[in-house]
């Protein structure tokens, strides 16, 4: 695997590089402490193309690559998780799923305004019933006399939802049996808009960290869609949900390997300022051994997030080294972010310095778009062991 | 109409500033960025890209390398970038510099309604005459030191930033602006922009693309030629820590003047 980035990727590095340190990061601190949504933040990243990474110019996307898009998502979450979340889940789970399975018509309408921000997006498959068990879905779809949808039933902790204009909906549209004669739901992806009748965004969530990202309830009664905002063909959303949530862990992933190195790099700066027993605590072993073992662990994470990305990008099966990458960053985030928060001592406990709210952020990577637990499942189903 | 962008690509001075034996200054061993001046002079051509949709043209004098920073300013937004490189050039002063980059402007073509930006200085040399003497050479008017710029068609109005205020000028195009970085904020290179800037056209301008034009006298270019060499470069002493005083009580103002009245500054 051939891992040096290519002169654009560099160069994209850099302008992320200079984009989050002059504007997320003098930021992140407000967002935590206010659980704001930024905004304007997002104006400004839609405005450099940040919202629409890897599609096609023709859809108003930017024309880059996976790992392009992977390396936004790591700068930013660098400085601030809530920001870096919000372009994961607005790019992986609502343009990708419509650029991926959408109709001409569909891709059309929707991704040029989502790649260019004018439209941020979401999805929506969990329900207080069906978390990690997707297939215990309630909310139904069912077609009207004048052939429309009829979608009812509610989704919780949905990212973004607070400001989003277009979700990507799972719902029951009927039951089937399966080849061993089980009965079993049929599920079929829906494009709703936020203005649809019948659709409401409900509770906001208050969250232990990623503070600054809107995670409320989608409310659907008797929501009614016109007929051409099924997507994919129907009876086919259990799949869609699942690609979808292959490529939204390369998302999280990046997401958690930017977490764990922003905590390491605010913790080599503190700890070459903070003096104790007459030394720069940098110059004590204990101090050395743990950045030198939170970096390795981090680099070993990133080859499997990069890895991911480029085999996404060269459509080659990447559904394991997905499941790998997340499970790997993740718990690396949040044992990294944690041994950061030590190292700093009590004033890594308050609120004055950034590592805290960096392990309450991380903490997420090992639960949402798939807990450490189904990363394990996925893994080992693929290494045929059941 | 267009604009045409003089860039320089300079050491960054808020990292360690490297200095070789013999006193030059060892610009290998530095990070480089685009000078700040510059930036905001580009920044300036875009907006009236952006309002006008005229082309936007970055040229630079420097080694090989330098092509990095222009192709960023192609993912910035402008259009062209011509790179001024030869071995022939290399350690040449303002004198010099502004002799090769007038030739250059001319060889890219000015017209009635362009202008010429240029930053105001360099952080590296901080002489602010290349610009100046590039509009002195391509025989336009110059307005120096610009903070605000209004177009309208060949009327350019400017305000200049001076020490005690601001002075406002109307020039005629085509005419040649330094700017300060004050003017604005540079934009970021956009993802889309990135994605482009390899294709778009860079021209390499070396020696023999430039000697024969009489704007340069060959005699006088390069570090050979150049009528002021750099006998030394070095680092100030770092100066001590300062002291703060605080309160506006006639206490405190009685201390501090006689505090400046011991080291006889008043």
């Amino acid at each position: 695997m051939d891992l040096h980035l290519s002169k654009e990727q560099e160069m994209l590095r850099k302008m992320y590089r200079d984009f989050a340190e002059n504007e997320v990061k003098p930021l992140a601190e407000w967002v935590d402490e206010n659980e704001a949504f930024p905004e304007e933040t997002v104006k400004k990243m839609a405005k450099l193309g940040m919202m629409g990474i890897y599609f096609p110019k023709e859809y108003g996307g930017a024309g880059a690559d996976v790992l392009s898009y992977v390396m936004a998502v790591e700068e930013m979450s660098k400085v601030c998780g809530t920001t870096g979340v919000i372009i994961s889940a607005h790019t992986s789970l609502c343009c990708a799923p419509i650029y991926e399975n959408g109709t001409e018509e569909q891709k059309m309408k929707y991704l040029p305004k989502l790649c260019s921000g004018e439209w941020i997006g979401a999805f929506g498959l969990t329900e207080p019933g069906a978390g990690t068990d997707a297939q215990g879905q309630q909310t139904t779809a069912v077609k009207d006399e004048n052939g429309n949808w009829v979608l009812n039933g509610s989704k919780i902790f949905i990212t973004n939802a607070g400001y989003a204009n277009v979700f990507v909906i799972f719902a029951i549209t009927g039951i089937t049996t399966d080849k061993r004669g089980r009965k079993k739901k049929e599920i079929s992806a829906f494009i709703v808009e936020r203005t649809d009748p019948g659709f409401s965004v409900g509770k906001h969530e208050k969250k232990m960290g990623i503070k600054g990202s809107s995670t409320c309830e989608l409310i659907m009664e008797d929501c009614t869609i016109p007929a051409d905002r099924l997507l994919g063909k129907q009876g086919k959303g259990f799949g869609i949900a699942m690609k979808t949530l292959d490529g939204g862990r390369i998302g999280i992933a990046s997401q958690a390997l930017g977490l764990a190195e922003g905590a390491i790099e605010e913790t080599i700066k503190y700890t070459k300022e903070r003096v104790q027993f007459g030394k720069r605590i940098s110059q004590f072993q204990n101090t050395q051994f743990q950045l030198a073992d939170m970096h390795a662990k981090t680099e070993a994470a990133k080859w499997l997030v990069y890895s991911a990305a480029m085999k996404k990008q060269n459509h080659e099966p990447y559904t394991m080294d997905a499941a790998m990458a997340k499970l790997v960053a993740a718990e690396t985030a949040s044992d990294v972010t944690r041994r950061c928060v030590q190292l700093f001592g009590g004033y890594g406990y308050t609120r004055e310095y950034p590592v805290e709210r960096m392990m309450r952020d991380a903490k997420i990577t090992e639960i949402y778009e798939g807990t450490s637990e189904v990363q394990r499942m996925v893994i080992s189903a693929n290494l045929g062991v059941n | 109409m267009k604009a045409i962008v003089c860039v320089k690509q300079v050491p960054d001075t808020s990292g360690v500033v490297a200095v070789k034996e013999d006193g030059t200054m060892d610009r290998a061993a530095m990070a480089t960025i685009t000078n700040h001046d510059d930036l905001a002079a580009v920044e300036a051509a875009l907006r009236i890209k952006d309002a006008t949709g005229c082309k936007v043209v970055v040229v630079s004098m420097g080694p090989p390398p330098a092509e990095g920073m222009l192709r960023e300013l192609l993912a910035m937004g402008c259009d062209e970038a011509v790179l001024v490189s030869a071995r022939e050039f290399g350690g040449s002063d303002t004198y010099a510099t502004s002799q090769i980059l007038a030739a250059a402007i001319k060889k890219i073509g000015v017209d009635d309604d362009d202008i010429v930006f240029c930053g105001r200085q360099a952080i590296d040399g901080d002489t602010a005459q290349v610009g100046p003497q590039i509009a002195e050479k391509l025989g336009m008017p110059q307005v120096s030191y610009v903070a605000e710029i209004n177009v309208d068609g060949k009327a350019v109005t400017v305000k200049r930033l001076l020490e005690d205020g601001y002075m406002t000028i109307k020039v005629q195009t085509p005419c040649l602006l330094t700017c300060v970085k004050e003017l604005n904020d540079a934009r970021y290179m956009s993802v889309g922009g990135i994605m482009e800037c390899y294709q778009k056209p860079l021209e390499v301008y070396n020696y023999e693309t430039l000697k024969d034009d009489p704007l340069i006298d060959v005699t006088t270019i390069g570090l050979k030629g150049s009528p002021t060499n750099v006998y030394k470069s070095f680092s100030p002493p770092v100066k001590g820590a300062g002291m703060m005083m605080e309160g506006a009580d006639k206490a405190t103002v009685d201390k501090l003047v006689s505090i400046l009245n011991d080291k006889h500054i008043i």
